[in-house]
């Protein structure tokens, strides 16, 4: 298969960039949906965004559990720990899974493993895609058509970091903590509510109506398609910077301060727009250091609120009966009159 | 349906359609398929024959019936090589088949959008990603699509996902059967094309010109003009040229701009319009001046190094003027009812239905489950799934001791695979009753008997209703969401009247049942009996001003809420109140002065059985 599209090699659409740079940096954000019209580049961004993750450190389990967390270890290293071996510890990429439409819920949860119960009569799990997002991202195109019972499993692993497995006289229990990106198109039907609510972050993308944004976006595409390893290439410095400034700024994140002058203008904001429950200004919160983090910044400024505001919050409005304007206008309204520049 | 074409129009779109079919046999990807609107008949079988004849021997041509599987469409596990073989095989979907070649949707507009999802990101990641039934693999494939659109009006048409990753759209009907001669091009001219196709160089200007000239049309989405280039250069390649010229980009504009645009070009610049020919003025369409000229924004600074200067002049004219020559006269008008197609689409009440991808009630494959009440196994597909664990079951009981007990089959409850139906999407009805004075009593009584009626025709769809009543200062949860109609008439019996009329207190508390049932996945349909009389506000205190404000903010939040909705106006005199209310709330409006139960039962089912 080709190689993705470089991330740095994507025109325009800023604030998807943005969130998704966000998400990386700090992954307990907790996930991004992105949703607008066809053919701007929404799974491009997702996949591009593989290219340049940093990598980790991961035991060599099918769950690439992180050595240096012991309580969040699988039972496999478990039991390697408990009976006095090491852990054999190796270097990966950030795991980008996709969960294609037409997924069976077998390969989603895992199930027995086929090859080995036919060739040797053995009886062995063979973990699903849940397993390999563990400490990754899980994507799914076209979120709002995914089948109810799948988008079921999903919600439940999302909430509590942990797939339980009990099938086919399996008992399995293993970590699956995963960042959710999906994308969609409205037109093809509003997500479920509860799977809207499992969101971190919420991008609205619109086609580019500038003409140089959208003669870049063609030429770039045509370019990348006639050739992609060279125009991978091309764009490799370029990519590498990104990632980097990504590096950076999780290493840079422990040290942003979070002044309560800043928590106060967040709880203002957030109750000004009426966001149900915590999450809105916790949200918020993390994104905005996520965002001063990316500039190397030491603490949060108001400047930073203003940044993410509409991201971390448009999807959180109650509808307001008075105002037909929609939630990205009324968030922007919010933050001009609560976190004026 | 477009009337027959006169004879030069007919023959140049014929010859446009050869062309498409000739463009999509030299980059089937690239150019991304053919949307072919026409009925079934001696032109579009010719338009197919060509197309099948253009393709270099052994190309594959795989055709997708409307109910394809999604095992057959993506693959999945091949039973009998698997028992036959002892391991896992892999059965190709038809996707992974069409691989180099192209793939035909019959009855396209009527595809699943589901469908139309699991094939637009296969072709977006020229890869089938299976992950299904035990088997986790990636099949690159690069294929063109045939959609095969038989659709009679603008808003029967393949859905938006499929629409979009289609490059040229043609439409077949109109052109009389003597038009449809053969094809000027062999399948030599597309080998050879082919091998020219990567050396084809587009300038800046021509790219820059379907850019312009798509943004312009009001095309959004980017995948047209790319798909235009790349049309632009398989023309230029079967033309024996390795450089794109105005003719090619003209042809892409034909084929795959003009049908998606949805906005009339602006007039051309006076001065420019000199120099072109004499038959310009008549395909102008006048209708348009307060259409504003595309915008040239200024080139943001950009410190890409690759960036190069953009030409002064943006080149959109060139498509524009193409665009103009064949661009139908009507095109205003029927952009118009298009989009007044699609307003009604997500009209109040239907999003949850649109949900449901519109195919209710029928099988849509199987899933793993028990049989429990209501659902059905299906036996063959617990079999199937059975199958393969044969040996490993039999090798485990006998190590048990217990053999296979003279057993052929060893089945276990994780087997158990039950039939999926999209369900149509149930509807809750919920009935918001005026149970106050000024609502009279006998009309109480006939909002009950109303109810029966409807509940004993919910039983039949299985559909649910609910009830609320609001008298006095406020509201009452008489009838949660429910299908008994033991339960429903004993709370009925137990409504009483009197009292003021709090309807916004009713509609609040309609609408936190509405999120309710939504949640739940249901439809809710409100019906709204009352006289519209507000006069007692929220906070329980009288006075008619405040209490129709706080009425018809409470109406509009439920309008926000996107539910198909009914007032029924049972004053003696109907008066604009409940008419305005109703407006508020996005719904329809009876007034039933001498309402009885069975009146008011017809009209909810004329709200709500259009869709049942």
């Amino acid at each position: 298969m080709a190689p993705a599209f470089p991330f740095s090699a994507i025109a325009g659409q800023d604030e998807m960039k943005l969130a998704m740079t966000i998400a990386a940096v700090d992954s307990s954000i907790g996930g991004v949906l992105v949703f607008g019209d066809r053919g701007t580049g929404k799974s491009t961004v997702v996949r591009a965004l593989a290219g340049l993750l940093p990598t980790i450190r991961a035991t060599d389990c099918p769950y690439q559990c992180n050595p240096d967390k012991e309580d969040a270890l699988c039972g496999h290293c478990q039991e390697r720990l408990a009976t006095g071996k090491s852990l054999k510890v190796r270097r990966i990429n950030v795991p980008v899974i996709d969960l294609p439409l037409g997924v069976t819920e077998d390969r989603v949860v895992g199930a027995l493993d086929l090859e080995r119960a036919l060739s040797s009569g053995e009886k062995a799990f063979e973990p699903g895609l849940l397993a390999r997002a563990n400490r990754g991202f899980l994507y799914i195109d076209e979120v709002n058509l995914l089948e109810d019972h799948i988008v079921d499993l999903l919600l439940d692993v999302a909430a509590s970091g942990e797939n339980v497995v009990e099938r086919e006289g399996l008992s399995v229990r293993h970590p699956a903590k995963f960042v959710l990106i999906g994308s969609g198109n409205p037109e093809e039907g509003e997500l479920r509510p509860q799977l809207l609510d499992r969101f971190g972050l919420s991008v609205e993308v619109s086609t580019p109506n500038d003409l140089h944004v959208r003669m870049q976006v063609v030429r770039r595409r045509d370019e990348y398609e006639a050739n992609p390893q060279a125009f991978v290439e091309k764009w490799k410095r370029k990519d590498g910077q990104v990632r980097r400034t990504i590096e950076r700024a999780r290493d840079q994140l422990p040290e942003v301060e979070v002044t309560d002058e800043v928590l106060e203008r967040t709880s203002q904001l957030c109750m000004a727009l009426g966001t149900d429950g915590l999450r809105g200004e916790l949200t918020l919160m993390r994104a905005a250091r996520a965002a001063a983090a990316l500039e190397l910044a030491d603490r949060v400024e108001v400047k930073h609120l203003r940044q993410v505001a509409s991201v971390a919050l448009r999807h959180r409005l109650r509808r307001n009966p008075l105002d037909e304007s929609g939630s990205t206008t009324r968030v922007q309204r919010a933050v001009e009159e609560h976190l004026p520049a | 349906m477009s009337a027959v074409l006169d004879y030069d129009t007919a023959a140049a779109a014929w010859q446009d359609a050869v062309t498409a079919a000739a463009l999509l046999a030299v980059d089937p990807p690239g150019v991304g398929g053919v949307c072919l609107r026409a009925l079934p008949g001696p032109v579009r079988d010719r338009w197919m024959q060509i197309a099948y004849e253009l393709q270099p021997p052994g190309t594959p041509w795989r055709r997708i019936p409307i109910n394809v599987s999604d095992s057959r469409l993506l693959g999945g596990l091949d039973l009998t090589a698997t028992l036959r073989a002892g391991r896992p095989v892999l059965e190709r979907g038809v996707l992974a088949e069409a691989d180099g070649g192209l793939v035909v949707l019959a009855m396209a507009e009527r595809i699943a959008l589901a469908t139309a999802g699991k094939l637009g990101a296969v072709i977006d990641n020229s890869e089938v990603a299976v992950e299904r039934d035990g088997l986790a693999e990636r099949l690159p494939t690069r294929f063109g699509v045939i959609a095969l659109d038989e659709g009679a009006n603008d808003d029967e048409r393949p859905v938006g996902p499929l629409r979009d990753r289609i490059g040229c759209h043609l439409e077949l009907n109109g052109i009389p059967v003597n038009v449809a001669g053969g094809s000027e091009y062999t399948p030599e001219q597309i080998v050879a094309a082919r091998g020219l196709l990567p050396q084809v160089e587009c300038s800046d200007y021509l790219a820059e010109a379907l850019c312009a000239g798509g943004l312009a049309l009001g095309i959004g989405s980017l995948r047209a003009p790319l798909q235009a280039l790349r049309a632009a250069r398989a023309a230029a390649a079967l033309d024996g040229r390795c450089e794109v010229d105005e003719d090619d980009v003209r042809l892409a504009t034909r084929l795959i701009l003009v049908p998606r645009a949805t906005q009339v070009p602006p007039a051309p610049p006076p001065d420019e319009a000199e120099e072109q020919p004499e038959e310009q003025p008549q395909e102008q369409p006048p209708e348009e001046p307060e259409e504003p000229p595309p915008e040239e924004p200024e080139p943001p600074d950009s410190e890409q190094e690759e960036e190069q200067q953009l030409p002064d002049e943006i080149p959109a004219e060139l498509v524009l003027e193409a665009a103009r020559a064949v661009l139908p006269d009507n095109l205003f008008e029927r952009l118009k009812i298009r989009e007044l197609a699609q307003r009604s689409q997500s009209a109040p009440g239907q999003a949850g239905a649109l949900q449901q991808g519109g195919a209710r009630g029928r099988p849509a494959g199987v899933r793993r489950g028990s049989p429990r009440s209501g659902v059905r196994l299906n036996v063959v597909e617990t079999l199937r799934a059975a199958a393969p664990w044969q040996t490993l079951r039999r090798a485990q009981q006998e190590q048990k001791g217990e053999g296979a007990g003279g057993r052929r089959v060893l089945v276990q409850p994780d087997d158990f695979r039950v039939t999926r139906y999209k369900q149509r999407t149930q509807t809750t009805t919920i009935f918001i009753v005026d149970a106050s004075g000024s609502s009279a009593m006998h009309r109480l009584a006939e909002a009950k008997g109303a109810i029966e009626l409807l509940l004993a025709e919910c039983y039949v769809r299985r559909d649910e209703v609910a009830l609320i009543a609001f008298r006095g200062t406020g509201a009452d949860e008489l009838l949660p969401p429910t299908r008994s109609l033991t339960r429903a008439k004993r709370s009925l019996a137990g409504l009483p009247g009197g009292g003021g009329t709090p309807i916004a207190a009713g509609l609040d508390a309609a609408r936190d049942l509405i999120e309710e049932v939504q949640r739940k996945g249901n439809t809710p349909v409100l019906i709204v009996l009352t006289d519209g009389r507000a006069n007692v506000t929220r906070a329980g205190t009288g006075g008619r001003e405040k209490a129709q404000q706080e009425a018809n903010e409470a109406a509009q939040v439920i309008r926000l809420s996107g539910v198909r909705a009914l007032l029924v106006d049972t004053s003696p005199r109907p008066r604009p109140l409940g008419r305005e209310l109703a407006e508020a709330m996005g719904g329809e409006y009876l007034p039933l002065p001498r309402a009885d139960a069975a009146s008011i039962s017809e009209a909810v089912q004329a709200v709500t059985g259009a869709k049942s």
